[in-house]
């Protein structure tokens, strides 16, 4: 079969190319520059939805102070840094709020632009964006 | 003749572009995950229907696209039209004409397609298992000269059935995000059905494996091939498995453009004698609400 082989051949080659790029040793935590990047994109994402006006509305009510150090905790955890969330879990985060789906996805290109705007380069990005993606069904439509 | 149809697609493509640009649809996926628009009119790759539908709607919105392609071979041209209609992503309806020209032999084929997809599980990005839809193409021919001088089975229309998964992987080729689809097609087309369906050599649907791979280099540029198995029932005219090698431009939500390689195998070889066929595909999708 044609694609089999197609498949296997663009595996070998991606696999061989990351063996070669990426330091397994290296935590995603210090690969994007540690505690000076998480607060860097927190920042960032913090000052993205206060301009945002679709989004904006669902912090309304909350403590700034708090999203900040709860959302740098969080952050950290989930890219294997030497931290320890302290806050509630996810469901009971965005209980009531009843985020649509369009508003999660518009939510994660407000994300998306505070780490780019952090310098943190496209690929790992996405890896940051794979830690976080499972937690969407504890977030929407709650 | 030819040069005022160019310049009427010329048109077309730039009206197509001035509305897509001014208009907003439903913008609630994340950018390049609605995909681009088959030759057949569904949300797909190029030639290979995909699992997502063909706008940017989430399951609160609607989106309406149209798009144009064109696949210039050495002996023969086909060019689409179509528009789409994608309901809350659960249900895409679509329509399309295709003009197949014999440019080396003279003599056009014309065909409609009108497409039905639905969404039975997952999310392509999100869901932990791949994105799952079930859709269908009905194909209606409109010039049944060719097809009947072939010795196809049936001229007039047929239908084809598929199911179809596709799994966004984030970050997992080497941290760039990597797309795949694996389609299942019931058909006995003989190419897309511009050559009837059935013939002397076969007249059953088959079941038929396509399939896509692509990588997406940042959030606006992807790369990738694809790869559509065909039935071949013809005893007239040799019928191949087609595949194409392809560049996405995704610059917006509103229009992205596509620019592959395509080789379409033998076409006709049976009634003109020709060899291999491929050439360059150009694939343009605006997304107008």
């Amino acid at each position: 079969m044609m694609i089999k082989q197609y498949a296997l051949g663009l595996g070998i080659v991606l696999v061989s190319a990351c063996a070669h790029f990426q330091n397994p040793e290296t935590s995603l935590y210090d690969q994007i520059g540690g505690k000076a990047a998480i607060t860097q994109i927190t920042d960032n994402f913090i000052r993205q939805i206060e301009f945002d006006r679709e989004i904006f509305p669902y912090f309304a009510e909350s403590n700034v102070d708090r999203f900040r150090e709860k959302f740098e905790e969080h952050l950290c955890v989930q890219v294997n840094g030497p931290c320890e969330y302290t806050g509630d879990d996810m469901l009971a985060v965005h209980k009531g709020m009843n985020i649509t789906e369009a508003d999660f996805n518009r939510t994660v290109d407000l994300l998306i632009n505070a780490m780019t705007d952090a310098n943190v380069p496209h690929r790992l990005q996405n890896r940051i964006l794979a830690k976080l993606a499972p937690m969407r069904s504890e977030m929407i439509y709650k | 003749m030819k040069s005022s149809k160019r310049s009427c697609h010329f048109f077309l493509v730039s009206a197509l572009l001035m509305v897509s640009m001014l208009c907003h649809g439903g913008e609630g996926k994340l950018i390049a995950t609605s995909g681009l628009t088959q030759v057949e009119g569904s949300g797909g790759g190029g030639i290979v229907p995909w699992a997502t539908l063909s706008g940017y709607d989430s399951r609160d919105q609607w989106s309406v696209t149209a798009f144009s392609s064109q696949v210039d071979v050495d002996d023969f041209r086909l060019q689409v039209w179509g528009a789409g209609v994608s309901l809350y992503d659960r249900v895409e309806i679509s329509v399309a004409r295709q003009t197949f020209d014999l440019t080396t032999f003279g003599g056009e084929i014309k065909q409609n397609v009108v497409g039905l997809k639905a969404r039975l599980y997952g999310d392509a990005v999100y869901s932990s298992w791949p994105q799952v839809s079930v859709g269908m193409q009905y194909k209606s021919l409109l010039d049944k000269d060719i097809a009947e001088a072939l010795g196809a089975e049936e001229s007039a229309q047929d239908t084809d059935f598929y199911l179809a998964f596709t799994k966004v992987h984030l970050g997992l080729a080497c941290g760039y995000n990597l797309v795949w689809n694996l389609n299942f097609r019931h058909t006995r087309a003989n190419q897309l059905g511009l050559l009837g369906w059935g013939g002397n050599k076969n007249d059953d649907r088959e079941l038929m494996i396509e399939g896509s791979l692509g990588v997406l280099l940042n959030r606006h540029v992807a790369v990738g091939m694809e790869y559509r198995q065909k039935p071949d029932n013809l005893n007239a005219a040799l019928e191949e498995d087609w595949r194409d090698y392809f560049i996405s431009y995704i610059p917006n939500k509103d229009v992205n453009v596509t620019l592959a390689w395509a080789e379409l195998g033998n076409i006709t070889e049976g009634i003109a004698g020709t060899g291999d066929q491929s050439g360059l595909y150009l694939s343009l999708t605006g997304y107008l609400w």
